[in-house]
């Protein structure tokens, strides 16, 4: 077990929206959260990397305790040393290049020298097929290519586990497959991921646990087979279909 | 225009020329830098939402914002000495300058680190920067660049407003006229002449201006 968040209750204003949600990670999984929207599927990633703060619930993450609601800035870094974190509108640093975006965290954070950090910067950035946009600001790349560079900055670091928050909802259908294909890959590799997505079957094909979440509690969660061929709760039936259509 | 005006204005050109650049345009630039430092900070403070020493970075903007850029300079230079705090005039001129300069300018700098998408200091976070290491790397160069030009605005106006540092006894540009005149009776022409000094610093201000802006607009 890697990650492992226990009974998380977050409100906003007067509005509970997650209302003791768990989830557990093991090394090599990956984990796919559906739900519909609204449901809280971003806000539990964010709570995982204290990028919003929890009211109530534990996180463990190998062999830190945390307490949700008292988390020391300390160590907040030192969770967020060891993950990785991919958005759903990329949100890469507009004043960087690709290559600058990717090493940041290398240089800044890690203080591993410019130079061997733009090696494994360009490793990385090829392996998401952008071997020939080191250079470009994010202004100068399409969606599908910015979300690459998105993915190739978290994974730099070589993090423990990679969160990614709807990796491929703002791109334009065609930019889809070259992501989904680069995440295909990092699975396949045994990179350890949490991804909530609505595409299902890519879902099916590279996540090994589905976690269906609505209302701010987990309502089911099994295998791709379980959550997708024989769901339980009629709830988790109508969603699927729905997103079917 | 007769030619004994004429030889007045050359003859006292030079003289009004050298206080330009020997208190002026030092005193305006040592000022802004230090205001410009306290602006960052100010505005970080608030940003970073610390909380008391937010409430004291707001009241430091409310009273420099709040009252007469002169009244400023008359409390620091004529009325401290009667806390027991003596000030030369120039080391005065440069306190409340840059203090005021701060106050203004730290509102725009928070303005312009607030337009930068905020998903990017959570990036930071997620890479495994600090606050601080995210505004002096991500957040800081991209505010600079929107906050430019209302920067040289403040930077522009600043220049103009040393001449009130004449009230405190800095012999400035402005002081060094109000001497010539009173000497030679010819307030017009003089006070017309500084004006045009001025105005030909702020000209060239303006001209750097707009290559800077082109700079940083070239950059990402
Ligand atoms: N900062 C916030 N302030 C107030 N309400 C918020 C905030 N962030 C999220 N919410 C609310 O919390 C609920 C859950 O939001 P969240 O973004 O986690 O849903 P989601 O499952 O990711 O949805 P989607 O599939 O649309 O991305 C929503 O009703 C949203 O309006
Ligand atoms: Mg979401």
């Amino acid at each position: 077990m890697i990650l492992k968040l226990e009974n998380v209750h977050k409100k906003f204003g007067n509005t509970e929206i997650l209302k003791g949600v768990g989830l557990e990670v093991n090394k090599g999984d990956v984990v796919t959260i559906l739900g519909p929207s609204g449901s809280g599927k971003t806000t539990l990633l964010r709570i995982a990397n204290f990028l919003e703060k929890a009211d109530q619930g534990t996180l463990q993450f190998d062999d830190l305790h945390l307490q949700l609601g008292q988390v020391s800035k300390k160590q907040m870094r030192s969770v967020r040393m060891r993950t990785g974190f991919v958005f759903q509108n990329y949100n890469l640093f507009s004043n960087k290049t690709a290559l600058e975006n990717v090493i940041e965290g290398l240089i800044t954070a890690r203080n591993i020298p410019v130079k061997e950090a733009e090696i494994i910067g360009k490793t990385v950035l090829e392996k998401v097929g952008l071997a020939s946009r080191y250079d470009f600001y994010p202004s100068q790349l399409s969606g599908g290519q910015q979300q690459r560079v998105g993915i190739a900055r978290a994974m730099a670091t070589e993090p423990e586990v990679i969160f990614l928050d709807e990796p491929t909802s703002a791109l334009d259908p065609e930019l889809i497959g070259e992501v989904l294909n680069v995440i295909k890959k990092l699975a396949i590799e045994g990179t350890t991921m949490v991804i909530v997505t609505h595409e299902i079957n890519f879902a099916e094909l590279v996540s090994n646990k589905v976690y269906f979440i609505e209302n701010g509690v987990v309502l089911e969660t099994g295998t791709p087979q379980d959550i997708f061929y024989n769901p339980k709760e009629k709830r988790t039936q109508q969603f699927l279909q729905r997103i079917r259509r | 225009m007769n030619t004994s005006i004429i030889s007045l204005l050359i003859n006292s050109f030079w003289q009004i020329l050298v206080p330009g650049l020997e208190i002026t345009i030092p005193l305006t630039l040592i000022s802004f830098f230090l205001g410009i430092i306290i602006a960052i900070f100010v505005a970080l403070i608030q940003i970073a939402d610390i909380s008391v020493a937010k409430h004291i970075a707001r009241f430091y903007i409310w009273i420099f914002r709040g009252t007469p850029l002169l009244v400023q300079l008359y409390i620091i230079f004529y009325g401290l000495p009667s806390l027991g705090v003596q000030l030369a005039a120039i080391p005065s001129a440069i306190i409340a300058f840059s203090l005021n300069v701060g106050a203004y300018t730290s509102e725009t700098l928070r303005a312009a680190i607030l337009s930068v998408p905020k998903g990017q200091l959570e990036a930071g976070y997620c890479a495994g920067l600090t606050f601080i290491q995210t505004m002096h790397r991500i957040i800081l160069p991209q505010a600079f660049k929107v906050a430019f030009p209302p920067l040289f605005n403040s930077f522009i106006s600043l220049v103009k407003d040393t001449s009130l540092a004449a009230n405190i006894t800095v012999l400035e540009m402005f002081m060094a006229t109000q001497r010539i005149a009173a000497r030679t009776y010819e307030p017009f022409a003089l006070y017309c002449e500084v004006g045009a000094i001025y105005l030909l610093f702020c000209t060239v201000l303006t001209k750097v201006q707009i290559y800077g802006e082109r700079k940083l607009n070239n950059e990402w």
